[in-house]
């Protein structure tokens, strides 16, 4: 066994400091020692996004980074999108809800957080523009349409909570 | 799977991660260079690499930059290539570069991912080593004796491998600027959108007296390192431009690659011909582009 070593970061706003084998995966930390098993891990390797999450508002995939690496950053999680007091669903988690985005589930969390970095940088994206930011992300239910009728319209829904002050953005 | 046990490194400057490294080598332990994590974090988890020790070169300071200087670009090791898809100084004085860099795998992998580690991992069918052979680019490294400057020619050695030690830290990269009136093209074909490529061809040419000169024709994914293609290029050299000659120029860069990889992607013959189709095309458009 390697030395342990101690790892203090953010997530979605808390901070959390944890001893940990650096071999662990950013997302084997997340699931495990943080108990958010929001994030799923699929592939493990890098080529299905299930594991996608915001660093600095950027989205990566946490199956490709050490919990060690992520020493001092600050991560943003699908669990950070919907308001935890009023259980109230962040715009994009509706939009998905009703354009029916997803069937199983398993590959949303890393749909909505890549969607989420979309809609940040573009808050009114082309359809090209949407295929774009989630190639990296594979759904082996929906064949993607309803995916991206999703995102076109939790643009909207993103713009009008924006307009009524409600700033739904993660 | 889940990578095996190792020692995890995160030095704060590039001398300490050399000196590191340094002693690593002298006590038999077999350490890796850690940036991105994206080529390096998968080869783990499959085991396909078991490094006893990770030296992680993410919390050295001043190895992320795009700047212009003595008319070269210059990206520090560290940059995201997100960053250099983003950059409006290399979309404007190196877009070969900038473009190859918008199509590395997906926004995620551009995230994180940094310029250096690419270069630095040489994967055959990385767009940078076409981009590298096509310019001419510098690679800067710094080791237990200095710090070198080494040429795109001598940096590629192989598959996955670089001219560099395992000693020597990849610090920063750089790329000519491209002089004014050049046109350019870069081209690739892959399976789905962001997967590596199965081929592709970046050409820089320049047009004098209604003919082209300066053709620099470079492709990659068809051998194990990327090769530019003299015989293709002669034959489009002071000539004028036309469907014709870039057919005949296509064909003979088809004809001119030596045993292209055979694999499950694609076959040898099938390389070939993504080749032939590549290299017209993307002389067809780098002439659309001379200003
Ligand atoms: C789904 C997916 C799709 C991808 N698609 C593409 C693609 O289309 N085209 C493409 O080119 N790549 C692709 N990649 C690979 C990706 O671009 C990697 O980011 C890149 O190859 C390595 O950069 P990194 O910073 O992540 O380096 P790491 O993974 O950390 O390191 C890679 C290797 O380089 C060495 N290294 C890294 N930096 C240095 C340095 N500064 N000095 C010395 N050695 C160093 C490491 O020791 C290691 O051996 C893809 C990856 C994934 C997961
Ligand atoms: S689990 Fe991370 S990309 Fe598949
Ligand atoms: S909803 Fe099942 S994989 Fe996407």
């Amino acid at each position: 066994m390697t030395t342990l070593q101690r790892v203090n970061l953010t997530v979605n706003g808390v901070n959390y400091e944890r001893e940990v084998d650096p071999r662990m995966t950013l997302v084997d930390f997340l699931r495990h020692e943080l108990r958010l098993t929001g994030t799923h891990v699929g592939c493990e390797h890098g080529v299905c996004g299930a594991c996608t999450i915001l660093k600095d508002g950027k989205a990566i995939r946490s199956c490709l980074m050490l919990a060690v690496q992520a020493d001092g950053e600050s991560l943003e999680t699908v669990e950070g999108l919907s308001s935890n007091k009023s259980g109230e669903l962040h715009p994009i988690q509706q939009a998905f809800i009703e354009e029916h985005g997803l069937q199983c589930g398993f590959c949303t969390p890393g749909f909505l957080m890549s969607t989420v970095e979309l809609l940040g940088e573009t808050p009114n994206p082309t359809d090209q523009e949407i295929k774009n930011a989630l190639d990296g992300n594979l759904c082996r239910c929906t064949g993607y349409q309803t995916i991206i009728q999703s995102v076109r319209l939790a643009a909207t829904k993103v713009q009008d909570s924006k307009l009524a002050g409600t700033d739904g953005s993660a | 799977m889940k990578p095996a046990p190792f020692d995890y490194y995160a030095p704060a400057t590039v001398e300490e991660a050399v000196a590191l490294l340094e002693k690593l080598e002298d006590d038999d332990i077999d350490a890796k260079v850690l940036a991105g994590g994206q080529s390096l974090m998968p080869m783990l988890s499959l085991r396909m690499a078991r490094p006893e020790a990770l030296v992680d070169l993410g919390k050295i300071p001043n190895l992320d930059y795009i700047r212009e200087e003595n008319g070269h670009i210059a990206i520090g090791a560290m940059t995201s290539k997100r960053d250099a898809e983003m950059s409006l100084l290399l979309k404007e004085k190196q877009p070969l570069l900038h473009i190859a860099s918008g199509l590395i795998g997906h926004k995620q992998i551009r995230n994180q991912g940094t310029v250096g580690g690419s270069f630095a991992h040489a994967d055959p069918a990385a767009e940078y080593g076409a981009v590298a052979q096509a310019l001419g680019m510098d690679m800067v490294v710094v080791g237990p004796d200095g710090e070198r400057v080494i040429s795109a020619d001598e940096f590629y050695v192989s598959f996955l491998t670089t001219d560099m030690d395992s000693t020597e830290v990849l610090t920063e990269v750089r790329a000519p600027v491209m002089p004014a009136g050049t046109g350019w093209s870069f081209q690739e074909i892959t399976r789905r959108k962001g997967d590596l490529a199965m081929a592709g061809a970046a050409v820089t040419l320049r047009i004098e007296g209604g003919n082209c000169v300066d053709v620099v024709i470079a492709v990659f994914g068809v051998n194990a390192i990327a090769a530019r293609l003299e015989g293709a290029e002669q034959i489009v050299n002071g000539n004028a431009p036309g469907e014709a000659l870039f057919a005949q120029a296509a064909q003979a860069a088809s004809a001119e690659i030596d045993e292209p990889i055979s694999d499950v992607h694609a076959s040898g013959d099938y390389r070939r011909a993504l080749i032939k189709a590549l290299v017209a095309r993307c002389l067809t458009e780098a002439v659309e582009r001379v200003a």
